[in-house]
């Protein structure tokens, strides 16, 4: 670990003290997840600082993949990890159990979408108190770079020479469903990401935020336009690091607003992704719903 | 329900035993023949100021009733084989995270959709090998609506004792069929309740978690996981650490197979003195059983009757003594021949003959009389 000739290395500390739990970390170099987790525990330090959140009272649940292992083990709280698909049905009898409890489910594309998109719709649908970040690589990392259901039209992964399904629009499904705050950014948002997060976090109700984030070790590929149109300069500079020209490939257009229009657009592949806050509504919650019938 | 005798279903006794015993979420998926003990408690629980979800499949029931364990609750979900099947990984999970919680099979007869409504006792071995790994699982098989209520207790009781998933190996006979319950007073019935955290790790202060059941939102700053881990929760895949963690969950179940015996609860015997054969049976096939060794009895037969209350941990030492000096053993259940298997390697020098019945009926006692006899 390299903190002390990082320029950040002070504020690191700071973070990795109160809420990271001191192990070597086991994502590749360039990942998305390490920003994540940085966002992540900036958001809820914020919170706490700001007395609108306990550490105590967070439980952090994720299922199997890389994504998954952003806060198991790393955040120093309560973390459940789980199977492969199946932490918000593992997060929805915690939740309501206790619902004090601020839960928050990090999951994958393929967690959260392919093997675990029933539990996600119908925890949209009944507006259960919590929060999702789903990270979205656009394929499965962890297993080795097989096709998602996010996986882009046509690109190759370890198990198609030409992908060929279209991806899903999460932001759409989790809206169709029912999810009453959704919200995506890419992992060069950090600004918007933990102010999402911080919002996401206090929201009465379900909360879906996607994360489109870099997996240099099996997606680079994807971003090869990107590639292509950097100088020779940058090329060579980012040889050695994919991590750090698909960040800026994932910094797309700013438009400028959010909330029925994007605030930001992002190509790729012939397809436009738009970013931003879609919807924040106050909504009837399941832990509400379920206590009227004690009466 | 208040305490006092009731002329009820076996679904609704196992149900009223789940809240007897402190049970208060209940996670679970329509499924015949376990819809009884589902309806029942989405009445009760919120009466009890308690939780009842329907969830959007077996999986995630077993999913929630997990996570509402870690949050403090005492958790059941029941169901029948299809459910059971989809229920098993994370069954396993909460094997290996060592999670109180109540599973009810009301066993029908399969496999697949085979005969929705109809009894079967083929998930036997399911309870005890149906998830991926090692397990070392306590089912119990009531067989009267009385034991719907007792064993639902004794299965809470157990899991909080011993940190564990439970099962209550029950069949379609025993959860439709309407007999008398006596609901005891509380108090009436031991009720084990979560033990709080006590062991840290002398040197670095960390938590062990072992019998003590620590829960989420308390500062724990918990580590819970289905990846093989240290004590402390941290994942580690080194052979010493998984072995064991493996080797104490087979310790557990071996001690808990003590305590069963001490509280009565592995194996009921009746008639066994100077018993030349016995028949040996379990849950609803143990009812045409036992009435088919009255029948022989009467006519002079000298026919014993073993009762296996619990299927796991398979009570083989208690069964071996039980059966020392005997010719023929009969074990009499609804499937092809799967206890019989069990019953044959503690079978010492007896002739051991399965007495199996499939197609979703209960055995007649005149059937099993003829095959004694034959
Ligand atoms: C039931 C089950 N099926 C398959 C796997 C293997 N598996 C582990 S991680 C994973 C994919 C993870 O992909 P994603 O959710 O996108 O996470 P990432 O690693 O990309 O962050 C798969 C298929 C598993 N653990 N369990
Ligand atoms: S495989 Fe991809 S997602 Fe997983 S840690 Fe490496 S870069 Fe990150
Ligand atoms: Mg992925």
């Amino acid at each position: 670990m390299s903190q002390q000739t990082n320029p950040l290395g002070k504020q690191q500390e700071y973070y990795r003290k109160r809420y990271l739990r001191n192990l070597p970390t086991a994502f590749c170099t360039g990942c998305g997840n390490g920003s994540i987790l940085g966002s992540f525990v900036r958001a809820v330090d914020a919170l706490i600082v700001e007395k609108k959140l306990r550490k105590r009272d967070i439980l952090c649940v994720s299922g199997i993949g890389c994504s998954a292992w952003i806060p198991s083990p790393y955040f120093k709280g309560d973390t459940l990890h789980t199977t492969h698909g199946r932490a918000i049905a593992f997060a929805t009898g915690a939740k309501i159990m206790n619902p004090k409890l601020n839960v928050v489910v990090f999951t994958g594309d393929g967690d959260g979408a392919a093997i675990g998109g029933n539990h996600l719709i119908h925890a949209a649908r009944r507006n259960i108190p919590m929060t999702v970040f789903l990270v979205n690589n656009m394929i499965y990392g962890m297993t080795g770079g097989q096709s998602a259901p996010t996986t882009p039209l046509h690109v190759r992964s370890t198990t198609y020479q030409r992908h060929p399904e279209p991806p899903f629009d999460l932001c759409r499904l989790a809206l169709g469903a029912g999810a009453s705050y959704v919200a995506r950014w890419t992992t060069f948002h950090v600004d918007d990401i933990i102010a999402s997060m911080k919002e996401a976090l206090l929201h009465p109700g379900f909360a879906f935020v996607e994360i489109i984030s870099q997996c240099p070790t099996y997606a680079a590929r994807f971003f090869n336009e990107y590639k292509d149109a950097l100088t020779p300069k940058e090329q060579e500079q980012f040889q050695r690091s994919p991590g750090a020209w698909m960040l800026k490939a994932l910094k797309g257009k700013r438009t400028g607003k959010e909330l029925d229009h994007p605030r930001y657009e992002l190509t790729l592949k012939d397809r436009t992704i738009e970013l931003g806050v879609f919807i924040r509504e106050e909504r009837i919650t399941l832990t509400e719903t379920l206590q009227a019938l004690w009466k | 329900m208040r305490p006092g005798v009731y002329f009820v279903d076996g679904g609704i006794a196992c149900a009223e035993g789940a809240l007897y015993a402190g049970c208060r979420f209940f996670a679970g998926y329509p499924i015949t023949p376990a819809t009884s003990i589902v309806e029942w408690m989405a009445e009760r629980l919120p009466q009890e100021q308690g939780y009842y979800v329907q969830m959007e499949d077996e999986i995630a029931s077993m999913a929630a009733i997990i996570g509402a364990s870690w949050a403090g609750g005492k958790a059941m979900t029941a169901t029948s084989g299809p459910g059971f099947s989809l229920m098993q990984e994370n069954l396993g999970y909460a094997y290996l995270t060592e999670t109180p919680l109540v599973v009810v099979d009301a066993q029908r007869s399969g496999p697949s959709t085979g005969q929705a409504t109809m009894p079967g006792q083929q998930d036997v071995m399911q309870a005890r090998y149906g998830t991926h790994g090692d397990i070392a699982p306590i089912a119990f098989a009531p067989w009267s609506v009385q034991e719907m209520f007792d064993f639902t207790v004794h299965a809470f009781n157990y899991s909080e004792q011993f940190r564990t998933p439970v099962l209550v190996m029950a069949d379609g006979e025993v959860s439709y069929m309407r007999e008398p319950l006596q609901i005891p007073k509380q108090g009436a019935l031991p009720i084990t309740n979560r033990r709080s955290l006590t062991s840290k790790h002398p040197r670095t202060g960390e938590i062990f978690l072992r019998y003590e059941m620590p829960k989420f939102g308390d500062g724990h700053d918990l580590l819970v996981t289905g990846s093989a881990h240290r004590p402390t929760g941290v994942r580690d895949y080194s052979p010493r650490y998984h072995r064991a963690t493996i080797h104490w969950l087979f310790e557990k179940q071996k001690e808990a197979g003590k305590a069963l015996h001490q509280e009565g609860l592995d194996v009921e015997s009746r008639h066994l003195d100077h018993a030349e054969a016995v028949i040996v049976s379990f849950g609803a096939a143990a009812r045409p059983s036992y009435q088919a060794v009255l029948a022989a009895r009467k006519t002079g037969e000298s026919i014993g009757f073993v009762r296996l209350k619990t299927l796991w941990p398979f009570p083989e030492e208690q069964l071996a003594r039980l059966f020392k000096d005997l010719k023929r053993i009969f074990v009499v259940e609804m499937n092809m021949g799967m206890m019989v298997r069990e019953i044959e390697r503690v079978g010492c020098e007896a002739q051991v003959i399965g007495i199996p019945k499939v197609g979703g009926e209960i055995h007649r006692s005149s059937e099993i009389l003829q095959q004694i006899r034959g």
